[in-house]
């Protein structure tokens, strides 16, 4: 809806107080970076004329520097720009797709899915590196996933949806500390334990700081601890 | 070795054929790819059409080809226009179908993220669907060709020239040298065009190549409507392949009368219509065909007797008579009993009024007091087969041969009406796939037996030329004439009688003193 492959029924949306109908579609789409857990490159054309296309299609050049930064920033070998997309594996394909989107330096990118077409390992690996992408930083990014995990581990900010219904809206601390309803409570409590490591990961603490952290309530722990143990063994 | 000679004596036609039929498909696959490519894609961005559309162009192509080019005929007349265009109907459902189906199976996600990132309709069909598309769009221009080559041959059949030229005499004349020379030639120019376009396939060609092959297409083309244009006789003729070719037909009557035309090869059952429309001012018509009346057209008067006479009688296969003696009996009920007349009038009732054979047969033969079955020649166990050639006349014999025989024996009778080349029709018979069909004199003399005219001293004579063919046949093939039916269907130059009297022409000397005429 944000990037108008699907059009609004009601209400509106804006992007920096704009509203979103009141430009071409097209024009909306370009300022916007669109990852998907297809990937989506194109078969017919090299991994440089992948990335290139972003630009082509605008009008917006984009110059062979920035193609190698891109690289660089994805952490991939240059000489990969003139192989094909069947050649590259599932993960080195993802992190063109992220590159292909980054192409226009979009201050917003939309990521469908992005990581769940990987084997776990890849997953994983692919995650940490797009957490410690500091270019990322500044951007805003709107990621949709299925994997609770996941949302806890990169997301700044969760919406929890249920059957088209925002269910909850905040960090991950206060949709583990503070749900808004039971169905939040159900949805996470089975992962409980692994998400508090994550969240806590996700804010530089340990286990054990998070077992010292005078704001998580003795309940909370007592969870954690249990969940530990329950994975442990 | 007699090939090789033919082949060498032949070798400017066979050029000149080839590059006709080279032209033929070219220009026709240029038009069916854009048209094909362009209706392909919009049937992606109008999918509801999509059915209906293939389905349609679907239905073309399963319309027969000489139908489809009988259908065009009133429309657009003879030659190149109508052939190219249907050519061009025959091409476009594999171009069609294939564009359709390589874009709609292009990968969603692909789509789905060059839509995400803000590609226009147009980018996305440019940068994205074309692209891949491409194998599959190609591999239907490859079918559409290889097709088009095959059906181009027919259209020699309306004047359009290319390699069926060949083809159609050799069948008409029985010449195996000269089907082949036709059917090589078109055989390795399908091969040639298919692998081109698969070598395009291969190698993406930069747009220059596609620039400078558009080009050169396009200069062909232009070339040849140019000089396609050029008409230096005051007259055009409009022939069969068999009258063209046989040293009986247009060769001696040329040499005898001086006849300098501009001649067009067309189907017999073409002809009548051609001339009808004004394609053509001169035909090689039959003197008792239908369409005379039909159409008004006047037969000019052999007045040098250069052809032979050509009554028409039932031959039998000699095996088939030694066991059913019958037939012989039950057909001399119709001998002697059709006059030019009576089977110009028999002829018109199919071709003018379109009435059924069988009923125009049967009705013929209330007349002799005969009340046959027109389900007759049906049966499905026959004891004796009836052929026919593929004309209006003999099919009418044909059918009126089998009520007779069913009405007067009780012998099972089937038709297998419509063979297409004199020379097919008596192979048939000689091996026994058939027992009976109708034949001409003239015919049995001139093709079947391959005398010329300096043979017989007397061609007006027509008992001089019944007799030896009947002696000939016996001996040779062990076939037997039947009594003759009473017509004369020989050959005969046609005009448009107003076209012919507005010029004065009556004989075929006056076509002659007016086409040498300054």
């Amino acid at each position: 809806m944000i990037n108008r492959l699907e059009e609004l029924d009601s209400g509106t949306i804006s992007i920096n107080g704009e509203d979103i109908t009141q430009q071409s579609k097209e024009n909306l789409r370009r300022s916007i970076g669109y990852v998907i857990q297809d990937t989506g490159l194109l078969p017919h054309l090299n991994i440089r004329q992948n990335i290139e296309l972003v630009g082509k299609i605008s009008e917006r050049e984009v110059p062979p520097e920035k193609v190698n930064e891109l690289l660089s920033l994805i952490g991939l070998p240059n000489d990969i720009l003139d192989k094909r997309v069947a050649e590259l594996s599932g993960g080195q394909q993802q992190r063109i797709g992220l590159a292909r989107a980054l192409a226009t330096d979009p201050e917003i990118i939309l990521m469908d899915e992005p990581f769940s077409a990987l084997d776990n390992i890849t997953r994983s690996q692919l995650q940490d590196d797009f957490l410690n992408l500091k270019h990322l930083d500044t951007k805003t990014i709107l990621l949709v996933t299925h994997d609770v995990q996941e949302a806890f581990k990169l997301g700044d900010k969760i919406v929890l949806l249920e059957e088209g219904q925002i269910q909850q809206y905040g960090t991950p601390l206060e949709l583990l500390n503070s749900p808004a309803n039971e169905k939040v409570e159900l949805f996470l409590k089975k992962d409980k334990f692994i998400l508090s490591l994550q969240t806590s990961r996700h804010n530089q603490k340990s286990l054990f700081d998070y077992l010292n952290d005078s704001e998580v309530s003795s309940k909370d722990k007592q969870v954690a601890m249990d969940g530990f143990f329950k994975h442990l063994f | 070795m007699d090939f090789w000679n033919f082949i060498i004596s032949h070798l400017s036609e066979i050029r000149d054929q080839t590059i006709e039929h080279l032209i033929l498909t070219v220009a026709s696959m240029v038009l069916s790819t854009s048209v094909g490519i362009t209706v392909g894609i919009l049937l992606t961005r109008f999918q509801k059409l999509s059915n209906p559309v293939l389905g349609f162009v679907g239905v073309i192509q399963t319309i027969p080809s000489l139908a489809l080019l009988g259908f065009l005929l009133p429309i657009f007349g003879i030659g190149v226009t109508p052939a190219i265009i249907a050519l061009f109907l025959y091409g476009l459902l594999p171009i069609v179908r294939n564009t359709y189906t390589g874009i709609i199976e292009v990968d969603p996600a692909v789509k789905d993220a060059s839509i995400g990132m803000g590609m226009t309709n147009f980018q996305l069909l440019k940068y994205v669907e074309l692209p891949l598309a491409f194998p599959i769009i190609l591999a239907g221009i490859r079918t559409a060709t290889v097709i088009n080559v095959g059906i181009a041959t027919l259209c020699a059949l309306i004047a359009a020239g290319g390699l069926g030229e060949f083809i159609f005499r050799g069948i008409s004349l029985n010449n195996q040298y000269m089907i082949l020379a036709g059917a090589i030639p078109a055989s390795i120019l399908a091969v040639l065009l298919d692998a081109t376009i698969g070598f395009i396939q291969k190698k993406p060609a930069s747009r220059r190549t596609w620039v400078t092959m558009g080009v050169s297409i396009v200069l062909i083309l232009v070339g040849f409507f140019i000089s396609g244009s050029k008409t230096e006789s005051r007259l055009i003729a409009g022939f069969n392949s068999e009258f063209i070719e046989r040293e009986d037909g247009f060769i001696g009557l040329d040499a005898l009368y001086d006849l300098p035309m501009e001649i067009k090869e067309m189907e017999i059952s073409l002809m009548y219509q051609a001339l009808y429309n004004g394609d053509v001012d001169v035909i090689d018509g039959f003197s008792t065909d239908g369409r005379i009346q039909e159409f008004n057209l006047k037969s000019l008067i052999d007045d040098k007797n250069y052809f032979p006479p050509y009554y028409a009688a039932p031959i039998v296969n000699g095996e088939t008579l030694e066991r059913y003696p019958e037939i012989n009996e039950a057909l001399d009920v119709i001998a002697n009993q059709l006059s030019d007349e009576k089977m110009a009038g028999l002829n018109y009732l199919v071709d003018g009024q379109k009435q059924e054979l069988a009923e125009v047969a049967n009705a013929f033969l209330r007349e002799l007091n005969i009340y046959a079955s027109t389900d007759a020649g049906s049966s499905e166990d026959p004891d004796i087969i009836i052929g026919s050639k593929a004309f209006t006349e003999n099919f009418l014999l044909a059918h009126i041969f089998a009520q007779v025989i069913e009405n007067k024996t009780t012998l099972k009778t089937k038709l297998q009406l419509g063979f297409g080349g004199t020379k097919l029709i008596f192979d048939a018979i000689r091996l026994g796939e058939i027992d009976i069909y109708p034949e001409y004199t003239g015919t049995g003399y001139l093709v079947l037996l391959q005398k010329s005219s300096k043979d017989v001293s007397d061609f007006t004579d027509p008992d001089v030329i019944y007799n030896d063919v009947k002696k000939d046949f016996a001996e040779k093939h062990n076939l037997r004439w039947l009594k003759p039916l009473g017509f004369n269907n020989t050959f005969a130059l046609m005009m448009r009688t107003e076209h012919a009297d507005s010029l004065k022409i009556t004989t075929v000397s006056g076509l002659s003193d007016y086409l040498n005429s300054k």
